[in-house]
């Protein structure tokens, strides 16, 4: 009987211990064929990109994963899935100061197809003679307004301006001036303030902290001819920052919402303002249409949706487009295996150039892709999109670049957002608010880890 | 049998002890070792000794300030909400009518989420706050207040139920002696009751203690560090770090590893402290 009972419990204990060894092991799975893992950027687009994966493949036999990151979490979820053993094999980053981050983890695409058909070289990150993340989609931000209601006011009887379209408009001045007489006559226009609330709660505040922000250190750095690659960009002078002051002063003055309220308000809300038609203005890019469409009872219609570049009242700015550029590039994972790698270099490749593939980007992601195996006629057919597209292209007009990429850490642009949040609470004084964010520019340059 | 129950330990106790390893003592370890290493995922990292350490007083003075902020907020709400339980603790076992409606009611908001509970009570201090044309991120006073209101509304509840199974233990005929030799009640109150519900005064001050010193997603969802990172308690600190600047990781772990030592420290010191004072009935 004894020995019986030893035998049970080293069975017993044999059990226990093989059934942990295959959990902890035994879970890896063993499958012999090549799939390509991608954690996508974009909530919005989660399910489409599902869609996708099946349907390449049905085409190819090659299995597509894709995962998603919750809104402003990429960071995070990159780094708990990168340490597992399912790690994505295709993923994105954020520019140069994202690369910085995943330098490890991102293999050189200089000779896979779709870097061979990227329409501006220059666009790519690049690590010396490296390319090591594709620009995917081109995006454009600036103000956007309400057609119908800037055309109320350009009928006004009792307007104070000249201007008879928004077409006319083409300085800091002439917006400023349109924009006060209109925030006089709101009454008149059915609206409570000319601008959507400047949303300076933690984390809604990047509308201004990174892109207004990139409009005086853009000017900034080519006034100054600084080449972007070298060290010279750990340093900023801030010589617009009153360029920048007035276009954010305008932007509270006239607003829906009171200065001191402004720090809990999100982006949510101020596209809620917009597409209820509180308000006739707000700074924004072409992503957000999907968010004025959806948000239920919306008043704005898609064909009045306008864009107008964010003049801040420098010389010459009459030239100026909006500002276009990504933040979106594809990186694949060097520590995936030869062909992994080459699974994910050849998917992204057939999304950008077959044609199932693209009517995927153009219609149902409603990117603008920067390469050129797409048409003129092969583009996203909503409104904002095609607004961001006719300036591009607009006679004499160029484009605003997005060197917020370059802008030295999330820390730097959290307390540039904070300083904002005082400074229109009125308990931080202007001065204060451009030395804070000299030093904290230069600091946060230096504070990065190599 | 006994030897046989003993023979047979590791084999009843090695389910639970290698549960115990994988969900506790690998990923602790591997956290301190992390802490000394610069790393952007668990198996990437390269050693660089006590470089972290260092950053975390050298680069700014952030996380001495949320320090500051956390040690004050701990000392406001162990009074505060220790206070408040135990006087309701002390009303509802009165035998006042509606004592176990009025019970769950006190009891019922610890059990709504730390995130869920901040959205409410910014809402709520918001509206209240408009009514002077401002907001809970105006001043660092105003998130302090609001993040100590916010603890009490969740914790006072849960205490009251320790105090009021303390104050129930307490034998009846040790009141009643109290009385026939005079004492007033709040004599019996002071030199009794309170006396004999000090293991529960124990454990109240220990979870009051740690939960305000791990605050986390009530500070994210109410201030979020708002104005200029003055109301950042140091779990929000130590997040922010993490994904602040490139490569400083290893720094946000550093920083954890020494918020552990120190709620350790605080919570064994003030154990012992409290314990010391416990009587036997």
């Amino acid at each position: 009987m004894r020995k019986y009972r030893r035998i049970l419990a080293a069975a017993l204990a044999c059990a226990v211990a093989v059934g942990l060894c295959v959990c902890l092991v035994g879970c890896r799975k063993q499958s012999g064929q090549v799939t390509v893992r991608y954690l996508n950027f974009k909530p919005e687009i989660a399910d489409k990109y599902k869609e996708l994966a099946n349907l390449y493949e049905k085409e190819t036999g090659v299995k597509v994963i894709v995962e998603t990151a919750a809104n402003n979490t990429y960071e995070q979820t990159l780094t708990a899935k990168m340490a597992t053993d399912e790690a994505p094999t295709l993923f994105q980053i954020n520019g140069p100061r994202g690369y910085a981050n995943w330098k490890d983890y991102c293999a050189d695409l200089k000779n896979t197809q779709l870097y061979q058909h990227l329409t501006d070289k220059a666009l790519a990150v690049t690590d010396g003679d490296k390319v090591v993340g594709i620009p995917y989609v081109v995006e454009g931000y600036g103000i956007l307004y309400n057609k119908a209601i800037t055309d109320k006011y350009f009928a006004l009887d009792q307007r104070a301006t000249d201007f008879t379209s928004m077409d006319e408009i083409n300085t800091f001045a002439k917006l400023k001036a349109v924009v006060e007489d209109m925030q006089k006559n709101a009454a008149a226009l059915g609206i409570q303030g000319v601008f959507a609330s400047t949303s300076l709660k933690a984390g809604e505040d990047w509308r201004w902290q990174t892109h207004l922000a990139n409009l005086p250190v853009y000017y900034e750095f080519s006034e100054n001819k600084i080449d972007l690659t070298s060290d010279a960009t750990k340093e900023i002078v801030f010589q617009y920052a009153d360029r920048f002051r007035q276009v954010f002063d305008l932007y509270t003055d006239n607003s829906v919402t009171d200065k001191k309220l402004l720090g809990s308000k999100t982006v949510v809300d101020s596209m809620a303002e917009f597409a209820l038609e509180k308000c006739a203005m707000v700074q924004n890019g072409n992503w957000a249409w999907s968010q004025i469409r959806d948000i239920s009872g919306n008043k704005v219609k898609a064909e009045n949706i306008k864009f107008l570049p964010i003049y801040i009242g420098v010389e010459g700015e009459e030239s100026q487009g909006l500002a276009v550029g990504t933040e979106n590039f594809y990186a694949i994972n060097a520590m995936a295996t030869e062909e992994e790698q080459q699974a994910a270099a050849d998917f992204i490749y057939w999304l950008y150039s077959s044609d199932e593939g693209k009517r995927y980007v153009t219609e149902e992601f409603g990117f603008i892709a920067p390469f050129d195996t797409f048409t003129k006629e092969q583009r996203p057919d909503d409104p904002l999109a095609h607004e961001v597209l006719n300036w591009m292209e607009k006679e004499g007009v160029s484009s605003v670049p997005w060197n917020f990429t370059l802008f030295p850490s999330a820390v730097f642009k959290e307390d540039f957002g904070a300083s904002l949040l005082k400074y229109v609470q009125g308990t931080k004084n202007w001065e204060n608010v451009v030395q804070d964010t000299i030093t904290s520019w230069k600091k946060e340059s230096q504070a990065a880890v190599q | 049998m006994r030897n046989d129950i003993r023979r047979y330990f590791t084999v009843f106790a090695l389910p639970t002890l290698a549960a115990f390893c994988m969900a506790f003592v690998v990923p602790f370890g591997l956290g301190v070792w992390l802490s000394f290493t610069r790393f952007t995922t668990v198996t990437n990292a390269r050693f660089v000794g006590l470089d972290n350490y260092v950053r975390i007083f050298t680069t700014d003075s952030d996380f001495l300030h949320a320090l500051g902020f956390t040690a004050l907020f701990a000392v406001v709400s162990i009074v505060m909400v220790n206070v408040f339980a135990f006087a309701l603790a002390l009303l509802l076992t009165r035998g006042l009518r509606g004592t176990n409606l009025f019970r769950s009611v006190f009891f019922m908001p610890n059990l709504i989420g730390g995130i869920v509970l901040g959205y409410i009570w910014s809402l709520l201090i918001n509206g209240v706050l408009a009514f002077w044309g401002v907001d809970i991120t105006y001043s660092a006073t105003y998130g302090f207040w609001g993040l100590i209101l916010l603890n009490n509304w969740q914790l006072i509840g849960y205490m009251m139920v320790i105090y009021i199974a303390g104050l129930q233990n307490i034998p009846g005929e040790l009141i009643e002696a109290a009385a026939i030799d005079g004492a007033s009640s709040f004599k019996a109150l002071w030199r009794v009751k309170i006396p004999l519900v000090m293991p529960s005064l124990t454990i109240c001050t220990f979870l009051t203690l740690t939960n305000s010193f791990k605050m986390f997603d009530q500070n994210l969802a109410l201030t979020a560090g708002a104005p200029e990172r003055s109301t950042q308690m140091l779990a929000l600190n130590i997040y922010q770090t993490f994904y602040g600047r490139s490569g400083w990781q290893g720094v946000g772990q550093a920083k954890a590893v020494l918020f552990f030592l120190l709620v350790a420290l605080l919570a064994f010191v003030q154990l012992r402290l409290t314990r010391s004072r416990e009587v036997d009935a």
